[in-house]
């Protein structure tokens, strides 16, 4: 290719559109029409940041690059293909990894020849303490997204640091903090020396490493959209951090766009949870309470067979159907597309109602649904649907609890405060559960005991093909 | 003005204002494409892929080149599988022509 043309200014301009190109993706995001068209901007975009770098590099080593980039980009393009939406939370997390680790990479290559980069040998200053960051935050994001994929991936029965349970020791935040305090004195340390400080370079990186590991294993698995969304933060500010050393204003622009997703993310899934950020990083949630359950007493629930729940919802002219992570769990999404289908050809209006934290991760629940062909008109987010519960004839609960549990209205209780969705107002309320075993916050549901309220015991896959057989 | 202002100052501008940006972008984006979100964000920040191949730009294999070349695959990776990934979802929300 013709180098000529392609001066520092020249470049920075097709960086620039690549900037544009990512925000106008993420605004495409806005409604699912506009989305399809906002990813392909997000293509593009990528597509000349590569290929101008690419043309900048020249004849040099574009060979293997190019190679590299096809044997990764074929990877992706398999695992892309072949990954089910249940995993989606898997997949996100081992991305994240990537993302980290390759920032790792770069500050340790810039550390080893700044002229590569066009960044001035012996490096200044302000670039080591650039590449300080960026290796540290890559590091702990590389090593906590290992843990998250496999806490997520379910490998805790095989190794222990993936358990879902969370691992807790005493004096760990102190442990953590002590890490934390000697990685950034050799951050300093590297920082103030006169030649690259190799070593000191070494040891911050290999302790970030090591933190990323502590912070993430005392995390337990039902905080995994926290974790997750946090970690997406995290991976962005790591590209802008490199995006700082390396003066690339694209870098920053993209990863700071992404650094704010994720935090924002983060933001919304502790409030869904109502829960604190610091309480969610310092961990340990959901370890012993699950047995705090106290005074249930000896109240009886009402319940009924899939035949009763299916006579009841076929003659409400209104239904909202609560899905939660067991529906997912047990695979039931199809089944309930199905269900949901026969009962409006019979003149109920159905509609889905999905609480913030349904899944695994941001927004899964919506996307399990969408797989199994559930028109997105009929799925409400929480707090658009709440207001209509009251004059709502059936609810149908599956696989949910703790977000349904009226108690968050009651002072005093664990999940006070926590923002549900209200099912306890509807007229009829059809829950279904595999037991009557306490949710993740380990605390009994007064919803279960109402006089409204029917529980369909048994797996949510095989109640609701139940139900659908006997609705035929 | 005397003087040369520091690329940093400049890069500190850039990230200030695109942080903004991100701010009020994502907060448009409906909760129902949360999980899209999450892996186009992800395919974007692998756009880190552009130090990548500078890393990996000298014509010699030598430690950096090497490191380059690691780190081109594995941001390759996400680039890839990224995108398609977005895409293969947000076709599950098209509208169905009745």
């Amino acid at each position: 290719m013709n180098l000529s043309y392609l001066t520092p200014n020249a470049l920075t301009i097709y960086y620039l559109i690549a900037s544009v190109l990512f925000i106008l993706a993420l605004k495409g995001l806005s409604h699912p029409d506009t989305a399809r068209r906002g990813n392909w901007l997000g293509i593009a975009g990528m597509a000349i940041a590569m290929v101008f770098t690419l043309a900048l590099v020249g004849k040099g080593g574009i060979g293997y690059i190019v190679l590299a980039m096809m044997i990764g980009g074929a990877i992706g393009a398999v695992v892309a293909r072949r990954v089910e939406m249940t995993q989606m939370p898997e997949l996100v997390a081992a991305m994240h990894s990537l993302v980290g680790m390759a920032a790792v990479l770069i500050a340790v290559a810039a550390v080893n020849n700044p002229a590569a980069f066009g960044v001035a040998d012996p490096l200044p200053a302000s670039n080591k303490l650039e590449l300080f960051i960026g290796s540290f935050v890559g590091a702990i994001t590389f090593s906590g997204s290992v843990i998250a994929f496999g806490k997520l991936a379910g490998l805790g029965k095989r190794f222990r640091l993936f358990s879902s349970a969370p691992i807790v020791f005493p004096g760990q935040h102190w442990l953590n903090l002590a890490i934390a305090l000697v990685m950034i004195a050799f951050g300093t340390v590297f920082f103030l020396a006169p030649d690259e400080a190799w070593t000191a370079f070494i040891m911050m990186t290999g302790l970030a490493f090591m933190l990323g590991l502590l912070i993430i294993i005392p995390i337990g698995g039902a905080d995994m959209p926290v974790v997750i969304s946090m970690l997406n933060s995290y991976s962005g500010w790591a590209a802008a951090g490199i995006g700082f050393s390396l003066n690339n204003a694209m870098l920053i622009i993209a990863g700071s766009l992404v650094g704010s997703s994720g935090a924002i993310l983060s933001y919304i899934m502790c409030k869904a949870m109502n829960r604190s950020f610091i309480s969610v990083i310092l961990g340990g949630f959901g370890a012993e309470e699950g047995a705090a359950a106290a005074d249930t007493g000896e109240r009886t629930v009402k319940s009924g067979s899939a035949d009763d729940a299916a006579f009841l919802m076929q003659n409400a002219e209104s239904l909202v159907i609560v899905p939660g992570y067991g529906l997912a769990v047990a695979r039931a999404q199809h089944a309930v597309k199905e269900m949901a289908q026969m009962l409006a050809a019979k003149g109920v209006a159905v509609r889905f109602a999905i609480h913030p934290v349904a899944g695994r991760m941001p927004g899964h629940m919506n996307v399990l649904l969408a797989e199994a062909e559930v028109p997105y008109e009929q799925v409400f987010e929480m707090e658009d649907i709440n207001g209509e519960m009251g004059t709502t004839d059936v609810v149908l609960v599956l696989g949910a609890n703790d977000v349904v549990n009226p108690l968050a209205y009651e002072k005093g209780s664990a999940i006070y405060g926590m923002p549900i969705i209200d099912v306890h107002k509807a007229r009829t309320v059809l829950v279904n559960k595999r037991s009557m075993a306490a949710g993740y916050a380990g605390l009994d549901n007064p919803l279960f005991y109402m006089d409204r309220t029917m529980m369909v015991f048994g797996d949510a896959k095989k109640v609701v093909e139940d139900i659908v057989k006997a609705l035929h | 003005m005397g003087g040369n202002i520091d690329p940093t100052v400049i890069n500190l501008v850039v990230f200030v204002l695109a942080v903004f940006v991100g701010y009020h972008v994502i907060w448009n984006v409906t909760p129902a494409l949360h999980t899209p979100l999450m892996s186009l964000t992800n395919a974007i920040s692998s756009v880190i892929i552009v130090g990548a191949i500078l890393a990996a730009g000298p014509s010699e294999l030598d430690f950096g080149t090497v490191l380059g070349l690691i780190a081109v695959g594995l941001a390759s990776v996400n680039v890839a599988g990224g995108f398609l990934v977005t895409q293969r979802m947000l076709e599950m929300f098209k509208k169905k022509q009745k």
